[in-house]
């Protein structure tokens, strides 16, 4: 499992989206999914990009979207030093008879009923994917009539904010690897 | 840091070299204003609320229009004579553009106007110090530009307006983004509120020029217009340089705005590093000292850096092999003793083999490009790497780097040398007698070299050697793409840096003559030579008619084989020569005459010697105003080449009809080892010879 989270801020300009998401298209990075949103300075918005690297190392992934003028500061996010967190929303068979076990699955994820049909129940649910991906496989046999993740968004555990220093030439994840240094 | 270091850096000014440095920064320009305002007695604040309209002269003083381009470009430019406009004059989007490229020191913009662009046009018309070149295809533009940049070091300009105007810049904007050459493009586009609407003439040129730009701009408010036209020059003349696009919309240009100058800028997501790392550079010097069959890898980046001084001095500090790629060709002198050639697909055996036996890379601006490290993982297996680059991108990209080093050449070169030489003092040094002789037996052994045709035709190698002897090595050279790109790039002695101009990354037929075009207003007194093909030569001829008309006495040669030459010579080795469309002067005047495919193919005109006759291209040149001459046999070339060198006040065009089966040698073939190279067919090198 190659996958890694980063957290990259970028100006709050339009094109920005496109600007990354067209880097990893022409280099050919696999992107897991891309979740983008504001943050509290209004200048700067926060893309949660979870990149497979089984094709090109995360080094090489950091240091071309560094190149993009509009990207500010980009952190590797590690699941053990931050709080990673995906919204699931899962419409579920239920008739009269399999609802209250989809019901007590339900209740055991910890999730919720938002909304409730004749046949149907819809379920949502936020986790980290190992859980919602559970979620689903117990899901299953009772039959998913359609379902929406949002992909990831994450926060590094802690004190300190990226979001703050992003404004001034502080250190990026490129440099920690010895490639050079900003004085 | 950053780029507030290299703005300190004195302009070379020494004989030859080039001009290579970023483009001014918010410091520089504050200061150019402020001496000017200084100095000026014109300046001063305009009536307030007048538009300043372009011809008013009490603010402008016009200029010696004719003698800017006598002196030579290379040397650092006079801070400009017109006064900075006091802050906060009232003028259009249009004419701020135009001042603000006044601000920034542009002498000169190539381009072609159209409807959305047309306001910009009616204060350029007035401006004393930017000249406009109209060409006869934007793309034209774009070459002449990035061949003006590549003389200079500085940004080239090019203009076209919305729309087909634009999108003809997208090659050579993509070329210059292959080879990292500062362009400004600033192209026109419908009003704001027709964005997205299929407005006449509207192209996505944002969106289209996305992944071929260093960055670009959309411009829709008439005060954004000179801070992005100041933040686009300074994008793409500081760090890793690169073509920038601003597309303005026609209401920004037309709306009225306050000029101000300096602009702030504001891009604070880019900062490029160009300082070295000293541990970094330390370490490089301690595997220098002790590396036994080392290299220096040169590449386009040495040029870029204007670091060619340094670079001599290294290399003869540490005796060490020095190989040039395409782009460095002239970075470090090509008679040089230490000089092994270029490495790569075309390359030399003594630099191929040297890259291939060496224990240590020290690559100075090169990117370990496909066309020199062949299959990579049989690329110089021996060898640790130092891999010093201003784009941290490249480093590690393609080949793992023991000593990663992110900076400027000159910088990091000039900390190199004073840590060798620390090295050195301290008694660690390794003899390096036994790989030069290697080395030497190698080159001895392989030299470069050419057949003479046995069927008496012209060798083309021979009518490129003999322009570079006789035009010498203070003429540019600038070379289409194909075989007479390599014969050019092999068999001329390139000794200075910015001399020779060629399309390297991205390979575009049709750059030559625009280049050379751009070279040669960008240095007046230069000869400039164009080797260029004859499949080539049709994508971008119709530029000779702006040189006739605008006074750029370029000087192009013709390598006429009649076909295109390094697609040949692949079917010919690799397709059992059959050479699909590759011939293009074949006889087929029906369907079926063109889908048979006789040998020998029957010829236009059988009693000529070879070479495409359509179009003429004597005829050719003289419609469009220049001399037009012919050479079909090796005993007048030297004469037509003199004739050639005698004609400055026009264009001239030679074209010399040439050996159609004349092969590029030696050669790696593309997905293959290194160690497989051949010097010709079927022959491969004995690497273990001795001499």
């Amino acid at each position: 499992m190659n996958r890694h989270t980063l957290s990259v801020l970028v100006e709050n300009k339009p094109g920005v989206l496109v600007r990354i998401a067209g880097l990893f298209s022409r280099r050919g990075f696999n992107i897991d999914s891309l979740a983008v949103g504001p943050t509290e300075h209004p200048e700067i918005s926060r893309m949660t990009i979870v990149v497979d690297c089984a094709d090109h190392p995360l080094e090489q992934v950091t240091k071309q979207l560094n190149k993009l003028i509009n990207v500010l500061k980009i952190v590797e996010l590690e699941p053990t030093a931050s709080v990673q967190r995906e919204l699931l929303l899962i419409k579920v068979r239920a008739d009269l008879e399999s609802r209250s076990r989809v019901l007590e699955t339900v209740t055991l994820f910890r999730a919720k009923v938002v909304d409730v049909a004749q046949d149907a129940v819809t379920v949502e649910a936020t986790g980290n994917r190992d859980k919602l991906d559970a979620l689903i496989r117990v899901l299953e046999p009772f039959g998913i009539k359609e379902l929406v993740q949002s992909g990831m968004v994450a926060l590094g555990r802690g004190g300190r904010s990226i979001t703050d220093r992003a404004l001034r030439p502080v250190d990026r994840v490129a440099e920690r690897s010895g490639a050079g240094a900003a004085p | 840091m950053t780029d507030q270091t290299t703005a300190a850096h004195p302009g070379p000014g020494l004989a030859g070299t080039a001009r290579k440095g970023p483009g001014p920064t918010p410091r520089d320009l504050a200061a150019r204003a402020a001496s000017r305002d200084a100095a000026d007695t014109h300046s001063g604040p305009a009536q307030p609320g007048a538009t300043a309209a372009p011809g008013a002269p009490a603010e402008r003083s016009r200029g010696d229009q004719g003698s800017r381009h006598d002196a030579p470009h290379r040397a650092d430019p006079a801070p400009r004579s017109e006064p900075a406009p006091a802050a906060g004059t009232r003028m259009t989007g249009a004419s701020a553009l135009v001042r603000a490229l006044e601000q920034l020191g542009v002498d000169v913009v190539f381009g072609i106007p159209g409807g959305a662009i047309l306001p910009l046009y009616d204060p350029l018309f007035d401006s004393p110090s930017v000249r406009h070149i109209l060409v006869r295809h934007e793309q034209g533009a774009g070459h002449a530009a990035t061949g003006y940049a590549q003389v200079t070091g500085r940004p080239g300009v090019c203009m076209a307006t919305s729309g087909p105007g634009a999108t003809n810049l997208v090659t050579p904007l993509s070329d210059a983004y292959m080879d990292s050459v500062p362009v400004v493009a600033i192209t026109g586009q419908v009003p704001s509120s027709l964005i997205g609407t299929d407005g006449f003439q509207e192209a996505d040129i944002s969106g289209i020029t996305l992944p071929v730009t260093k960055h670009n701009f959309l411009v829709t408010k008439a005060e954004d217009i000179a801070r992005t036209v100041a933040e686009a020059f300074h994008v793409a003349s500081t760090g890793r340089p690169g073509p920038v696009l601003v597309d303005v919309a026609k209401d920004a240009l037309q709306a009225e705005t306050e000029f101000r100058w300096p602009p702030v800028f504001d891009l604070p997501g880019y900062h490029p590093v160009t300082r070295p790392h000293s541990r970094q550079v330390r370490e490089a010097a301690r595997l220098i000292a002790g590396a036994s069959r080392p290299v220096l890898y040169v590449g386009g980046g040495v040029i870029k850096a204007g670091a060619s001084p340094e670079l001599l001095e290294l290399a003869e500090l540490t005796g060490i092999p020095v190989v040039t790629t395409l782009m460095a060709r002239g970075g470090f002198p090509g008679s040089h003793r230490q000089n092994l050639g270029m490495p790569g697909m075309h390359g030399t055996v003594a630099a191929v083999g040297a890259l291939q036996k060496s224990d240590l890379l020290i690559t100075l601006g090169a990117r370990f490009d496909d066309r020199v490290t062949g299959k990579l993982d049989s690329f110089a297996p021996g060898a640790a790497v130092v891999h010093a680059d201003i784009d941290p991108a490249e480093i590690s990209k393609n080949r793992r780097a023991d000593v990663p080093i992110v900076g400027d050449c000159r910088e990091v070169i000039t900390e190199l040398i004073a840590a060798v030489t620390a090295e050195f003092e301290a008694g660690h040094r390794t003899d390096l007698a036994a790989w030069w002789s290697q080395l030497d037996a190698l080159r001895n052994t392989y030299p470069l070299g050419y057949d003479q045709p046995e069927d008496g035709s012209l060798a083309p190698q021979y009518v490129i050697e003999r322009i570079g002897q006789i035009a010498g090595p203070d003429a540019i050279y600038v070379a289409g793409v194909g075989q007479h790109q390599m014969w050019a790039a092999q068999f001329i002695s390139h000794e200075r840096p910015g001399h020779w101009l060629n399309s390297g990354g991205a390979g575009t037929m049709g750059y030559a003559v625009p280049a050379a075009m751009g070279a040669k207003v960008a240095d007046q007194a230069a000869c400039v030579w164009a080797i260029d093909g004859d499949g080539c030569f049709q994508m971008t001829n119709q530029e000779l008619a702006t040189c006739a008309v605008e006074g750029i006495p370029v000087k192009i040669a013709i390598i006429n084989n009649g076909n295109l030459g390094m697609v040949r010579q692949w079917q010919t080795l690799f397709y059992n020569e059959r050479y699909s469309n590759t011939d293009l002067d074949r006889v087929a005047r029906t369907y079926d005459e063109a889908l048979s495919h006789e040998q020998p193919p029957p010829r236009r005109d059988p009693a000529a010697s070879g070479g495409t006759r359509i179009p003429d291209f004597v005829k050719l040149a003289e419609a469009y105003g220049c001399v037009g001459l012919r050479c079909e046999d090796a005993a007048s070339v030297d004469a037509v080449i003199e004739q050639a060198m005698k004609i400055n006040d026009r264009p001239v065009v030679v074209d010399f009809i040439v050996h159609r089966d004349a092969m590029v040698w030696p050669m790696v073939a593309a997905g293959t080892s290194n160690d497989d190279i051949i010097v010709a067919r079927n022959m491969a090198p004995d690497w273990d010879v001795t001499e």
